[in-house]
């Protein structure tokens, strides 16, 4: 038997379990009523606030495109936000009036666009600690700190799982009405290309009295949206 | 809220599935042409994530023997789903063997003639009025889920002109964040199907291949009842920052 210190460190690893696609029926583990299944008692989905929750309510709609430009009916989007005050709630919760966690699909029967009730989410430190509570321990390292006080512009943390998607595609909702937020945001100044950063900005609607972000998820080609690796 | 000396192992994106694998013909239009845009030294954003503990789950949302009925007035023995009774069981644990604890595993499944109770699945084989084919679970203290289900039966797919999925079970797991975030799918130790597969062979690594089957364990099969399958789960390792802002 080999020393361990003789081994590459990524030997003495675990391989992370490897990903597949979701498949045409990711609905029925995931989106019970879109696949025609009586639904449980709760169900994770779409309405992230309640009524009564802090903040400027707010829809986020969009569809998602493949590389021909035809929609893609069959996905399941992920979104994962901070409350108003740019806090994430990591406590999944129904009697809460918000989550920072729900789901959506686009579907064959419904228009084929998702859609979220939530609010708008406040501005994140990139260290995610809120100014109120948060308690910056750190002695040595000023570069650090002025990183970790780095806020970044409100956004909403997309994953998109589909048929034909073999790992989930990882982006951001900006939204276009927050210009100067956006310009400092050093996960947008990340993207080399300023043409690219335009596809992750939301175009703010407004219908029926409510106010609406649209944002259209290009899966390849002309437009294609941005998708990270982290 | 303090994430920020929290890391999780890079993803290996060649041991994964590329976006682009033509064998497998939907995700030729579906694959990004550009790179990726790799976060550095992700945030807040990417290394926190939900937390199911206050989900209110059903009694039997783990077992799919019991919580589907066509018709609710069917109980007891009768309207069973038809099919091999397995219990399907593992452990969600990080790349550096740590337990996952109070995780969310959610798995779907076709039925025991490889249908699906979704409404756009028109494969002849019939629906079983005692099967709907989806669970969910949060892992225990050690990191283990347990599930009861029928083995799903393979099926015909439009990928080559005879493209069959081997039996497999759709797996979701949360991890500790959205950056652990990973759905997979079991596949059954043995399975001929296996090799065959353009689903799975959108991995290149045989090895990778590996972590997707389940194992057929007799020690904690159900003599007389049912047989059980182990599928563990690795999810990315989660590190503390050696220097970072401590």
């Amino acid at each position: 038997m080999k020393q361990p210190n003789s081994q590459p460190c990524s030997e003495l690893m675990l391989r992370e379990t490897a990903s597949q696609t979701a498949g045409p029926y990711v609905h029925i583990g995931l989106a019970l009523h879109v696949a025609g299944l009586p639904e449980r008692d709760e169900e994770i989905w779409s309405r992230m606030a309640s009524p009564e929750a802090e903040g400027e309510h707010i829809e986020v709609v969009g569809t998602v495109i493949d590389g021909n430009g035809d929609l893609v009916r069959d996905a399941l989007l992920e979104a994962w936000q901070a409350d108003s005050q740019g806090r994430y709630q990591p406590e999944f919760d129904l009697k809460k009036p918000f989550n920072s966690f729900g789901r959506t699909a686009t579907t064959a029967d419904e228009g084929s666009e998702w859609s979220l009730t939530t609010i708008k989410p406040g501005r994140v430190r990139v260290d995610g600690i809120d100014e109120e509570h948060g308690v910056i321990d750190d002695k040595d390292s000023h570069l650090a700190n002025a990183r970790s006080a780095l806020k970044m512009a409100p956004h909403i943390n997309l994953a998109i799982f589909a048929r034909g998607v073999n790992i989930q595609l990882q982006t951001r909702l900006y939204f276009e009405d927050e210009a100067e937020a956006n310009a400092e945001c050093p996960v947008l100044s990340r993207i080399e290309s300023p043409t690219r950063r335009q596809t992750l900005i939301a175009k703010r609607e407004e219908a029926d009295g409510k106010v609406r972000y649209r944002l259209d998820i290009k899966l390849q080609g002309e437009g294609e949206t941005v998708f990270f690796d982290f | 809220m303090q994430d920020h000396n929290k890391r999780f192992v890079e993803r290996d994106r060649n041991w994964h599935p590329p976006a682009y694998a033509p064998g497998y013909k939907t995700s030729v239009a579906r694959s990004p042409q550009q790179a990726l845009v790799s976060m550095q030294q992700p945030s807040a954003s990417e290394l926190t994530g939900p937390s199911f503990r206050q989900l209110r789950m059903g009694s039997h949302d783990n077992d799919l023997l019991l919580n589907y009925r066509e018709d609710p007035a069917l109980a007891g023995a009768v309207g069973l789903p038809v099919g091999e009774r397995i219990i399907m069981f593992g452990r969600v644990v990080d790349q550096f063997g740590k337990p996952v604890p109070h995780t969310l595993v959610e798995m779907w499944q076709a039925n025991a003639g490889g249908r699906y109770r979704h409404k756009k699945d028109g494969y002849l084989a019939p629906l079983d009025p005692g099967f709907g084919g989806v669970g969910r679970t949060l892992t225990d203290e050690q990191g283990w889920y347990r599930f009861r289900t029928i083995k799903p039966g393979p099926y015909p797919w439009p990928n080559d002109p005879n493209s069959w999925r081997p039996s497999h079970i759709h797996v979701s797991v949360m991890g500790p964040s959205i950056s652990t975030r990973l759905i997979t799918q079991m596949y059954f130790e043995g399975d001929p199907l296996i090799p065959l597969c353009p689903i799975v062979n959108t991995i290149k690594d045989p090895a990778a291949v590996e972590t997707m089957i389940g194992r057929l364990d007799m020690a904690r099969s159900k003599p007389m009842d049912c047989l059980a399958y182990r599928f563990d789960l690795v999810v990315r390792g989660e590190l503390q920052t050696f220097f970072e802002n401590q």
